[in-house]
């Protein structure tokens, strides 16, 4: 018997699979049973009603895919009121995603959508901060500490906060999250990419650049969850890429706690109850009985501090 | 069977209408010199579709195609008895070109049945039906449904030219009258199409118009549906990731109570009531 119970500091999981958000809704029951997923994290929502971003909201590069969704949300009440008791007849966590483009408005939908039945809030941090030039806070240590310090004081429940990987300063910016308070990390959000249709020489997305996630996404994600579990102590979350059990593996062996999965959903809704399935078998064949055992085991004892936290291909 | 499959099959569908399932490649014959007839062994959970619905279709990765994100294509036909799924599509990209390789035995992934249908109001006797290409195959279940429910329905089918109208025999098998309008003869401009379907607005035979796809077509229908009151329903496309609702990315605009709002193809469609409908 396999042990696949996962704690999340003081929350716990029944198994360390869960969906990235964006990639996951209510819908989804319609296809499999989503009580048998770590846990639940929403799309990112607003305090105020938003339209997203013009279409197409999507295309696919080889073997991956672009998105500028926006963030289109129906507002903070219509939330409270119609999904948060949704997702009550479930035993897995509820994690909420916000957004905001100030400090202020940020701190302000963290305490407001700290109410009964949301267990933890994942802070979208990767999104334009309109304070900073549209930078993303977790682009920068210093925006990213002062943002979280705001979240931090305005609610109590556990804050997991969403890296991006369009910086050049991970384990800074991991590190002013931890600092400020963070409980947990998520990394990472998709990485900021473009294309152009060569025949209208049009670019494919109606909002010009997009978010790429899929497998091509995994090597930098998962470069990321290596250096930012080496650089801090609270738990790490790994996303980007994942698809298949051997991913799963590899996220945990490079030191993530749990894992996101994110746009292997859209390309096959059953894949995270089936990663339940397959982690189990994979961890029976290596002789492991807890999930645990295998966190953090990536053989990298004789590489240096420099190796590790390197920011340039050498 | 892979580990992989088997679980999907266990696990797959939690409310028993959507299922991520296997099925098996009956036949993939060329029709005409520009679509292709898809004929899937399908089991008979995924076969309670109603039309104008679609499926969600994992295109088979090979050295020459590789498509990434699932194709939504709507459904042709669906017949429990013979345990068949049916898809007519034009080879048009990376996805319709994969397809185009399946050979009969394959697997074929798909994610289905999807999204809100056609409907037909108790009250609706005369249905009459426009589309146009590949659109006809969006329409020809509801030709199957039409005929189940005892309504009188009129097909407006158009094409380029007369060997490429596509499912007129099907539309005729199924009690349909039948009307072509082609591009060579010079009888399928709009002012042609508005006459045809204004003289049967006024003889009285038209309760309900249907379409799919095209804003030319949903322009006059919607048009003629205001003069005339009559309802109307029309099946959009728009491109897809998920295909069931959690990404956003298929929204399109509608005009309901004097404001616009945007729902999602996937789910609150792919049909809509053509009054609301806008053009794009």
């Amino acid at each position: 018997m396999v042990n696949l119970t996962t704690k999340i500091g003081s929350l716990t999981l029944a198994n360390p699979i869960m969906p990235a958000s964006g990639t996951f809704s209510e819908d989804l029951v319609d296809v499999i049973d989503i009580g048998a997923i770590g846990a639940h994290v929403t799309k990112t929502i607003t305090r105020e009603k938003r339209g997203g971003n013009p279409t197409p909201r999507v295309c696919e590069v080889r073997g991956s895919m672009l998105n500028s969704i926006g963030i289109p949300s129906k507002g903070i009440d219509d939330f409270i009121e119609n999904v948060i008791p949704f997702y009550q007849r479930y035993d897995a966590p509820f994690v909420v995603s916000i957004s905001a483009h100030s400090a202020d408005d940020f701190a302000r939908i963290c305490e407001e959508i700290s109410v009964p039945g949301v267990d933890a809030i994942e802070v979208n941090i990767s999104c334009p901060n309109i304070e900073e030039d549209g930078k993303a806070f977790a682009m920068r240590p210093s925006s990213t500490h002062a943002v979280m310090t705001r979240l931090r004081a305005a609610s109590d429940l556990p804050l997991w906060a969403k890296l991006t990987p369009n910086t050049g300063e991970t384990t800074e910016v991991a590190e002013a999250a931890q600092d400020a308070g963070a409980n947990a990390l998520v990394v990472s959000n998709t990485l900021l990419s473009m294309a152009i249709d060569i025949h209208s020489r049009k670019p494919k997305l109606g909002n010009l650049m997009g978010g790429l996630s899929g497998p091509s996404l995994k090597p930098i994600a998962l470069r990321m969850a290596y250096q930012c579990a080496k650089a801090v102590d609270i738990p790490v979350i790994g996303c980007g890429g994942i698809s298949t059990v051997e991913d799963v593996a590899e996220y945990l062996i490079a030191g993530a706690t749990a894992v996101q999965v994110g746009t292997a959903t859209f390309i096959k809704p059953t894949t995270m109850v089936t990663l339940v399935e397959e982690l189990r078998h994979f961890l029976a064949s290596q002789n492991i009985t807890d999930v645990s055992e295998l966190i953090g085991t990536v053989r990298d004892d004789d590489a240096a501090d420099s190796v590790v936290f390197m920011e340039a291909a050498p | 069977m892979t580990d992989r499959q088997l679980n999907a099959e266990a696990l797959a569908s939690a409310n028993g209408e959507v299922f991520e399932t296997e099925t098996r490649v009956k036949s993939n014959v060329e029709v005409n010199g520009e679509y292709r007839h898809l004929v899937l062994d399908a089991p008979q959970k995924i076969l309670n579709c109603k039309p104008g619905q679609f499926f969600h279709l994992l295109c088979p990765v090979s050295g020459g195609h590789q498509p990434y994100l699932r194709r939504p294509m709507s459904i042709y036909g669906y017949y429990p008895e013979k345990g068949e799924l049916h898809f007519l599509y034009k080879v048009a990209g990376e996805g319709t070109r994969a397809m185009a390789d399946l050979k009969e035995g394959d697997g074929f992934n798909v994610l289905g049945p999807l999204g809100k249908g056609y409907s037909i109001q108790d009250d609706w006797n005369n249905l009459l039906l426009v589309a146009r290409g590949v659109g006809l195959a969006t329409l020809a279940p509801l030709a199957q449904e039409a005929r189940r429910l005892g309504r009188k329905l009129t097909a407006i089918c158009s094409a380029r030219s007369p060997d490429v109208l596509m499912s007129t025999d099907l539309f005729r098998e199924m009690g349909a009258e039948v009307i072509t309008v082609t591009d060579a003869e010079g009888t399928s401009d709009m002012y042609n199409i508005r006459a045809i379907v204004e003289g049967r607005i006024a003889a009285g035979a038209v309760d309900a118009l249907y379409t799919c796809g095209s804003n030319r077509m949903l322009k006059l229908l919607q048009g003629l549906g205001a003069k005339h009151g009559i309802p109307g329903e029309i099946a959009l496309e728009q491109q897809m990731a998920c295909g069931v609702g959690m990404c956003q990315c298929c929204v399109r605009s509608f005009r309901r109570n004097d404001k616009i709002i945007h729902e999602r193809v996937c789910r609150e469609g792919p049909v809509f009531d053509m009054q609301e409908a806008m053009e794009w």
